[in-house]
């Protein structure tokens, strides 16, 4: 592989981890070992939306061997202090619940053993008193006065309300047209790498310090959170990452309050502990993105110009708010008029709180919700007003001669042709063809629609930007914040050979083989002369807050200083060769491997050789070029300002552009969507890596996909967490996603070293909503909700499907009925005497331990019970009533365990007939907890299975035996 | 049928890989967590634990199986293939490896280890295989960084390259 002139960059050059990662050599989290002595770490979880703790019994876990210790947050609340909350409010966020839980999954004990499996076992033995709280998951009801107050310091469950305004909005609409609204909600839901969180912390008490080894992403802003709740100084606090990390898409930023949980144990126990994730610890309690409800509502001349946007936000952030949130919502604040040259702008954002898991980053993080709300309104414009939308999001685009241009909440987008980009995207997607391909779908009866997006992508997070939350005399109490460091080392070692070290923590994009690149351009060598290192330690590394790999920073601005310590190091190089070549350091060449004069490639030095000069000779250098080549560079854009007086926010550095437009099919029977072609227009400047790029795209747009049509973090009104595996938290799979077709339209970035902007959530934004207004052109519908479920849209093809009664469940838990009949070939008062003995129920009730009665109508009883994939013990009730002796009782129950609870109750008649009783029942029950979680399709079967056994059992033992000769025709069919 | 006692550790031997290998586990030991902890055999890899992503795909007896819905207790005695046994020699990969690495068909690779186990043997088993089957094949796999338009990509290409080596 030589480039001989030409560049690197810009190549689709094979990556160089992935000789490793396909041969099972990756060195993920879990792959790295752990010291010898390492204990193990499980987390009993809350099985309720909202409840206080009463008591917590863990002696008999404590008791179990190989326990080393059971901490619940009494204990996590002595040694360490609240997590920072972001905004002013009397409010405290803990890693594990304290006195209260607020959302299914919170953390309520940490047991620590010898390994997982028996530290799991402990937490079966934990009993935790809960009482139920109401609860509340739907964000405008957490505003009423009647809501359930989360945090009981806000008084309310509102944690943050402030208004902006820019330009004369006020103006702009009395003078309006038109005034076009629009209401929309966006569902929860999360990118799930497939690899989990994993933590491993240790405590050394000599030194007052620990040592975290963790996959998490950054920014490591979080290292000064989690270092100020151990109550240590930041250089205390040692925080490493692997080498390679199992996809993250911001959601490895949650990591961090497990990282404070797990020293913490590590601080109680003495020993290194270890804690890995699983799924549905992952899906109830990482890190989610934000549901949000919002109307939006634009003063639109009658040509369809928008001169003013009114946005009123309502951001759901959970049960906590969680550094950096409420971020989500003040990311986008630069770009609420999206691609669009609007100068008039209202804008109320407020955040609630509600009893579901606190939200974190995600990709596309405030961007999809942003979009959806301004690009179904631009849709919106086009129909009331009678306008192609093309021609409603042409006039109101932002123009290229603008550029850079000025948003009015203060964004400065840095370059763009969009015009261009959405022309060429129209012409090259064939757009043509698809309304014609509409058309006919059309005349056949086939629902088939259209939609369009125009999105501005922001990359390279201000680390400012998330003060707008606070007022400007706030801000000016706290001092002004502001940039976005990024750092790169490269040194030449004693041979000459280069090494690269950025802050960035690849989470599988392929940043060493770019880095490599981008080095390799700029010092005349191979990239495959170059190793490059990503992994984080913050005892030996340069890092500052904004290290780490989110808002897309990495094509922009970490490759861009990789570049420019890049050039600091040829800088030197040229320095040094110069006398020896006898030429100025400017005429100084470095190409193939060589350091020569310019025009004489002959008058030459190996690259080796003077890179290694000043280990072997520094005596021969100039003094100031006598220490070895280490050149560690660092860069903030001057362009990412402080939030002003007026609350403009320049919230991001680079602003790539999307155009995307679809053709959907919906399926006239079954409500399906189909994306039958979807087209992708990029400008993100300057292309590094066009494979990767491609790679970013398709990755973004299946993210986008699942959002739109499959995913949504499920809440029951009692805040039961509904969506607690793969096979209910739908994620797409090959046969859903289809290949978009990806163009690009580049402008580099006048703002970054490479011209490159960030290009990896781009589609995350534009995508769900572009669906959505495919899916509404399809169908004329007027509100679209996500995702969009089959069921969902037959509702719109076919109306409500009748029946179905609605019956309001006992706590809102997920609700089973049913009823059945049995044949006992036993007299009835023998099957009614058994139903009131505890020793024959003990031989029927399936998987039954031990049975107590507490009183002549009630027991008591130890059960375990395989539901689906997951097996339990439960703590069972029974009680009797109604007892007509010996032709019908009431049987209501409960059951609670570590795997979940739930309450019943059934009506059962017992009817001779010829000898033999039938027994008839009718139950209604209902379940919550972790079986809810992940079993939720199962229930129903299996508890039709379970009561099947009881009676089963009991036409088993009440039957009198036969003899074996009968029993053996019996089988044989034959009856005697 | 050997009878396990659950509260005892039981002495498990098989072929890992073409080698002998042998460790201890109670029965309840997944095989995800025997081939990873017990015998380090970390290419294969966790994404759920409850049989829908795939990730942890091994071959047991030459088919495709989920590793972390099986019990390290039930190979006894069975021929196990993983990942980490599919390059021709260490610094070379196969053809099936390569083809992932041409069309960038991993990310970070997390799921890749599974999807090359169900494929390497879905090929063997059936060289002729279209796009329809390999798509049907992969959808028993979850992928969150690719979008799987490189994954079918580098499996077509694979296919066609493996059929010339046969024919050659
Ligand atoms: S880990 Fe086995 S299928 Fe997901
Ligand atoms: S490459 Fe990351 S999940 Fe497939």
């Amino acid at each position: 592989m030589d480039s001989p002139g030409d560049k690197w960059v810009g190549q689709s050059l094979p990556r160089f981890e992935d000789a490793a990662l396909l041969t099972g050599r990756g060195r993920y989290f879990d792959d790295c070992g752990a010291p010898p002595g390492t204990l193990h770490a499980a987390i009993l979880r809350s099985p309720h939306g909202h409840a206080l703790i009463e008591a917590i019994d863990t002696a008999a876990a404590r008791a179990l061997p190989g326990v080393a210790a059971v901490l619940t947050g009494e204990d996590i609340r002595t040694s360490t202090t609240s997590l920072v909350v972001g905004v002013k409010a009397p409010m405290e966020c803990w890693p594990i619940a304290v006195e209260r839980v607020r959302y299914v999954g919170e953390p309520v004990v940490l047991v620590v053993a010898t390994d997982r499996y028996v530290a799991e076992d402990a937490l079966d033995l934990i009993e935790v008193r809960y009482t139920p709280l109401p609860a509340v998951t739907d964000p405008v009801v957490a505003l009423t006065p009647e809501a359930p107050v989360l945090h009981d310091g806000l008084k309310g469950n509102l944690a943050s309300e402030r208004r902006f305004r820019y330009g004369d909005p006020e103006a702009a609409f009395a003078s309006a047209a038109h005034r076009i609204a629009i209401d929309v909600t966006y569902p929860r839901s999360a990118c799930t790498p497939i690899e989990c969180y994993g933590v491993l912390a240790d405590y050394d008490p000599g030194e007052d310090s620990y040592d975290v080894f963790a996959n998490f992403q950054g920014p490591f802003s979080i290292h000064a959170v989690i270092a100020r709740a151990l109550r240590v100084p930041g250089n205390r606090l040692r925080l490493r990452t692997p080498p390679d990390s199992g996809g993250s898409f911001g959601v490895k930023q949650g990591v961090f309050p497990y990282i404070v949980l797990m020293a913490a144990a590590a601080r109680a126990c003495g020993r290194p502990v270890k804690w890995v994730e699983d799924r549905l610890e992952h899906l109830a309690a990482s890190s989610v993105a934000t549901n949000r409800v919002t109307r939006l509502e634009a003063a639109v001349t009658a040509d369809g110009i928008i001169t003013a946007l009114d946005w009123d936000q309502l951001e759901d952030c959970g049960a906590h708010l969680r550094a950096p949130e409420p971020a989500t919502l003040y990311r986008m604040h630069g770009n609420m008029t999206g691609a669009y040259a609007v100068r008039n702008v209202a804008i109320r954002n407020r955040v609630v709180l509600t009893n579901k898991a606190p939200t974190g980053l995600n990709r596309g993080f405030g961007g999809p919700q942003v979009y959806f709300a301004l690009e179904r309104l631009v849709q919106r414009i086009a129909l009331t007003l009678g306008l192609d939308p093309l021609d409603v999001i042409r006039r109101n685009l932002v123009p290229t001669s603008a550029m850079p241009y000025r948003t009015a909440s203060g964004a400065l987008l840095d370059s763009g042709d969009y015009a261009t980009a959405m022309e060429t995207a129209l012409r090259e997607g064939r757009h043509d063809e698809l309304l014609r391909r509409r058309d006919a779908a059309r005349a056949e009866g086939r629902p088939y629609g259209i939609g369009y997006t125009a999105v501005v992508e922001p990359s390279v997070s201000n680390m400012g930007y998330i003060t707008a939350v606070l007022t400007p005399a706030e801000r000016k109490r706290a001092g002004p914040k502001n940039g976005a460091q990024a750092t790169a080392t490269i040194q030449c070692d004693a041979v000459g050979s280069v090494s690269v070290h950025v802050a960035s923590v690849p989470q599988g994009q392929g940043h060493r083989t770019v880095l490599a690149q981008v080095v390799a351009d700029e010092l005349g060598l191979r990239p495959q002369d170059i190793r490059v290192v990503t992994d984080i330690d913050t005892a030996k590394d340069a890092w500052s807050i904004a290290s780490g790999n989110y808002a897309s920073r990495f094509a922009p601005a970490v490759a861009g200083v990789a570049r420019i310590a890049a050039q600091q190091l040829r800088t030197r190089l040229q320095r040094i060769a110069a006398p020896l070549l006898n030429v100025p350091p400017d005429d100084v060449v470095l190409a193939h491997g060589k350091l020569h004069a310019r025009g004489n490639a002959d008058n030459a030095l190996p690259f080796a050789r003077v890179a290694s000069s000043p280990h072997w000779a520094p005596g021969t250098l100039p003094a100031e070029d006598s220490a070895p080549l280490r050149e560690t560079a660092w860069w903030t854009p001057p362009e990412l300002t402080a939030p002003t007086e007026a609350d403009e926010v320049n919230s991001s550095l680079c602003h790539g552009f999307i155009f995307d437009f679809c053709g959907v099919e919906v399926d006239r029977v079954t409500g399906q969507v189909r994306v039958d072609r979807y087209v992708t227009m990029h400008d993100c400047g300057t292309v590094l890596h066009p494979g990767m790029v491609a790679g970013q795209v398709t990755g973004g747009f299946a993210h986008a996909l699942g959002a739109a049509l499959y995913e949504a973090h499920s809440y029951a009104p009692d805040g039961s967490f509904q969506t607690g595996t793969f096979a209910d938290y739908l994620v797409p799979t090959v046969m859903e996603v289809p290949a978009p077709l990806i163009l690009h339209h580049e402008s580099p970035s006048p703002f970054t070293p490479l011209g490159a902007k960030g290009v990896g959530e781009g589609n995350c934004m534009s995508t769900p909503v572009c669906i959505a207004n495919a899916v509404a052109d399809a169908l004329g519908l007027h509100d679209v909700s996500l995702p969009l479920l089959p069921a969902t849209l037959a509702r719109h093809l076919h109306g409500a499907e009748p029946g179905a009664p609605a019956v309001a469940p006992p706590q809102g838990e997920r609700t089973l009925r049913g009823e059945g009949e049995a044949r006992v070939a036993a007299p009835r008062e023998k099957v009614w005497a058994m139903l009131l003995d505890p020793e024959a129920l003990m031989a029927i009730i399936p998987g039954a331990h031990a049975i107590q009665r507490t009183s002549p109508t009630a027991y008591r009883a130890e059960v375990t019970l395989g539901i689906g994939p997951v097996k339990g013990r439960y703590r069972v009730t029974l009680s009797l009533a109604d007892l007509d002796e010996p032709s019908a009782l009431t049987l209501s129950g409960s059951a609670a365990g570590a795997l979940g609870f739930g309450q019943g109750r059934g009506q059962v008649t017992l009817r001779e007939a010829d000898g033999s009783t039938v027994i008839a029942y009718h139950y209604e029950a209902a379940v919550g907890g972790k079986v809810a979680s992940i079993a939720g399709r199962l229930l129903d079967g299996a508890t039709r299975v379970i009561i099947g056994q009881f009676f089963a059992a009991l036409a088993r033992q009440a039957a009198p035996r036969q003899p074996w000769w009968q029993r053996l025709l019996h089988r044989l069919g034959l009856h005697a | 049928m050997p009878r396990l006692s659950a509260a005892q550790r039981h002495t498990i031997r098989f072929t890992l890989n073409g080698q002998p290998v042998q460790g201890e586990a109670e029965p309840r030991l997944l095989l995800t967590d025997f081939l990873r902890h017990v015998l380090g055999a970390t290419g294969t890899h966790v994404g759920c634990e409850h049989g829908v992503c795939g990730a942890c795909t091994v071959q047991i007896d030459g088919s495709p199986a989920r590793a972390c819905l099986t019990l390290a207790v039930q190979v006894e005695g069975s021929d196990i293939r993983t990942v980490e046994a599919l390059a021709p020699a260490p610094g070379r990969l196969s053809i099936l490896q390569e083809a992932f690495r041409r069309h960038h068909a991993l990310q970070c690779g997390f799921c890749t280890a599974g999807i090359l186990m169900s494929l390497d043997a879905f090929l063997r088993a059936q060289p002729d295989a279209d796009e329809a089957a390999l798509r049907d094949l992969l959808s028993g796999h979850l992928c969150r960084c690719t979008g799987y338009a490189p994954i079918i990509a580098a499996a077509l290409d694979a296919a066609a390259r493996l059929r010339e080596t046969a024919h050659a």
